[in-house]
């Protein structure tokens, strides 16, 4: 069991490592750099650099130099826990992704929570009373949820909220919380403001769940150990909840570790429609600026963030999975 | 009236099933596993039920307990049971997630399964299950019902049982499953042990070990178990009368030196015919039974067995089936053959 952790550990940081110079790599892609892009702006303002100039530039963040020292200059600071300059906003990368970073880890687990709280029930439901009148209805709703993109239903629930209630939806603070300092208020204006984004990202997610969770109950269901349970004498709730559903819940801890990054990638538009202040969006701005520091952090910690999330999963299912824990023969 | 006309209770049985049958309605069509199964299991004694694949023999045991799972109902007859203090009960007619059930399955009736590996949850200890087997039936604390657990384990010789009680069934052998599965079975000393198939998962040492088993313990505690099984060997081995079944239906009931000695029915000589013997010539083919089961939503009119039959008569056979009746004191037939 030590040695299983021990592996996982060792190989989460390989993965980490292996990331860090994909992600740099990535960034390197696309032709051109920063400066290029940066020449391109101004010219287009009226007020073109010389070449002269750009190699100055690119001699002060150091763009001049072969890629792998790039890479380890890069590694360096980022080993001291400096993770550059956001060229385009002039601050440090950190100062940019800070809050973004917090409230899309918020956002997330909201629309998480939204998720697993709808579906688990339902995929339950679906699964115990598999042909039902409501398994059907819960089926159609749930395949029209999984049809509808996102942003769509972004902007149907603000047209809703603005055309009928009055309601300006979009965004995670009110006006007057948008730039305050954290205060108690501000994060009861926060909370408020949570709902919209959470079930707008979630629905897609939750239409998932509730196929997979109906699937994994209904092969569990036949499995033969629920049988003698019943045989032992218990009530058909405990018989199912202690049971079937356990069991059928472990693919989902297995899932955790993927959320966020699903998360964060998928709702970039969804982001920019409600207009909220997650990665997603800086992300879309950094790559289309070729801002590579800012680029490559957010790559970089969406990548680590995804291996953190599977080793915690990981070591989750060790712990409730026996057969993990034990090993099978 | 002197009480000696009052027959000695054991002769009474503990479970009478009279003409029981359970369909599934598909949209496919309806499957009749169970298609008026009579019989009755007396205490102390074991009934085998024997028949192939397909035959409901297991139907008819989840029948009794009212696990039959969906879409699979009870649609006709009587499962009389006759509990310790003497009452009898048609569960046939109870709620099947009631209280009235769910008190008679684990407490009056336990059940044995096939594969004692997948018969055991994957993820909860041995212990977990037994333990809440005994606290369901019996009003005894977290304490006491693990020491019930404890020595449950060790009636059934399972070697260093405070600790095994704390494994998960995939750490135990497959002898060492079952025997614990037995022991969940039991661990409230039910009258009516049914055991489905309960040898067929094992190695034939493993198999000889677990009915030894079954048959020391149903001496030390006078209950009556009902074996299911299509091992006829198993049947010879193992039970006091043989009830034997084919397409839903008892065709044949007897003791158990009847059956083997004295067979009736053309299915059940069939069957006997094909086993093979230590005196049987080698090199011979075994005898087989012509043909196949039909396909459950294509069942023959009449008696379900004559496109296999050896004895069928044209208009008669295929035309009505044939009712059980008594061909002497101790065994039952259903086959026109011996219809007055």
């Amino acid at each position: 069991m030590i040695a299983y952790m021990v592996r996982r550990v060792l190989l989460a940081i390989l993965t980490i490592w292996a990331i860090t110079i994909l992600s740099f790599l990535i960034i390197q892609l696309p032709p051109g750099d920063f400066v290029d892009t940066y020449a391109n702006t101004m010219s287009a303002g009226g007020t073109g650099i010389t070449e002269g100039e750009k190699q100055a530039l690119r001699e002060q963040y150091g763009l001049d130099q072969p890629m792998y020292v790039q890479y380890l200059k890069w590694m360096g600071l980022i080993m001291q826990g400096n993770f550059g300059m956001a060229i385009e906003w002039g601050r440090p990368v950190m100062d940019v992704i800070g809050d973004r970073l917090m409230l899309t880890i918020v956002i997330s687990l909201a629309a998480i929570v939204f998720t697993w709280a709808l579906a688990l029930p339902i995929g339950i439901y679906s699964a115990v009373k598999r042909y039902s009148l409501l398994d059907y209805v819960f089926t159609f709703v749930g395949f029209i949820g999984l049809a509808i993109p996102g942003f769509m239903l972004g902007l149907i629930v603000m047209y809703v909220g603005f055309s009928y209630f009055g309601a300006n939806v979009g965004g995670l603070f009110s006006a007057d919380y948008a730039e305050a300092p954290w205060s108690m208020e501000r994060v009861w204006d926060l909370i408020k403001h949570l709902p919209t984004p959470a079930v707008v990202l979630g629905v897609a997610g939750t239409a998932q769940m509730i196929r997979i969770m109906r699937s994994n109950l209904l092969d569990e269901l036949r499995k033969p150990y629920v049988m003698t349970a019943r045989a032992r004498g218990l009530s058909e709730t405990r018989v199912i909840m202690k049971y079937p559903v356990r069991v059928a819940l472990n693919p989902f801890i297995s899932t955790i570790g993927y959320l966020l990054p699903y998360v964060v990638s998928g709702s970039i538009i969804v982001s920019m429609v409600l207009s909220l202040p997650t990665v997603g969006p800086l992300l879309l701005k950094s790559l289309v600026a070729q801002d590579m520091f800012l680029a490559g952090t957010i790559v970089l910690l969406l990548g680590v963030l995804t291996v953190i999330g599977t080793l915690i999963s990981d070591l989750l299912l060790m712990w409730v999975d026996p057969r993990i824990r034990l090993g099978r023969q | 009236m002197s009480s000696s006309f009052i027959p000695h209770p054991s002769s009474f049985p503990l479970l009478s099933v009279r003409n029981l049958k359970t369909y599934f309605f598909q949209d496919e069509g309806t499957v009749k596993a169970v298609d008026g199964a009579t019989f009755d299991v007396f205490p102390g004694k074991t009934l085998g039920i024997v028949g192939e694949s397909g035959c409901g023999k297991s139907v008819t045991a989840q029948s009794i307990l009212r696990i039959v799972d969906a879409p699979g109902k009870i649609v006709e007859g009587e499962i009389v049971l006759r509990r310790a203090d003497g009452s009898e009960v048609d569960v046939t007619r109870l709620h099947p997630d009631g209280e009235e059930i769910r008190a008679i399955r684990g407490a009056d009736i336990g059940l044995v399964f096939q594969e004692p590996m997948t018969s055991f949850s994957p993820v909860h200890t041995i212990g977990n299950q037994l333990v809440e087997a005994v606290r369901l039936h019996c009003a005894v604390g977290e304490k006491e019902a693990r020491q019930r657990g404890v020595e449950a384990l060790r009636s059934v010789g399972i070697p260093k049982p405070e600790r095994r009680i704390d494994e998960y069934a995939f750490e135990l052998s497959g002898g060492l499953r079952q025997r614990a599965m037995i022991a969940v079975a039991l661990s409230c000393n039910p009258r009516l042990l049914i055991a489905d198939e309960p040898t067929t998962a094992l190695d034939v040492t493993t198999q000889a070990q677990i009915l030894d088993l079954l048959r020391d313990l149903q001496k030390q505690r006078g209950m009556a178990i009902m074996l299911i099984t299509h091992n006829l060997g198993v049947i010879a081995e193992m039970a006091d009368d043989v009830v034997v079944m084919y397409l839903g239906r008892v065709v044949e009931e007897g003791s158990v030196d009847d059956i083997f000695h004295n067979p009736k029915h053309p299915y059940t000589k069939a069957l006997l015919s094909s086993i093979p013997s230590i005196e049987s010539t080698p090199r011979i083919k075994l005898p087989t039974i012509t043909g196949s089961i039909p396909h459950p939503y294509n069942r023959p009119s009449g008696c379900p067995f004559y496109p296999r039959c050896e004895s069928y008569m044209r208009g008669t056979c295929d035309a009505t089936e044939p009712a059980l009746i008594a061909v002497n004191e101790r065994q039952k037939v259903s086959c026109f053959l011996y219809q007055k």
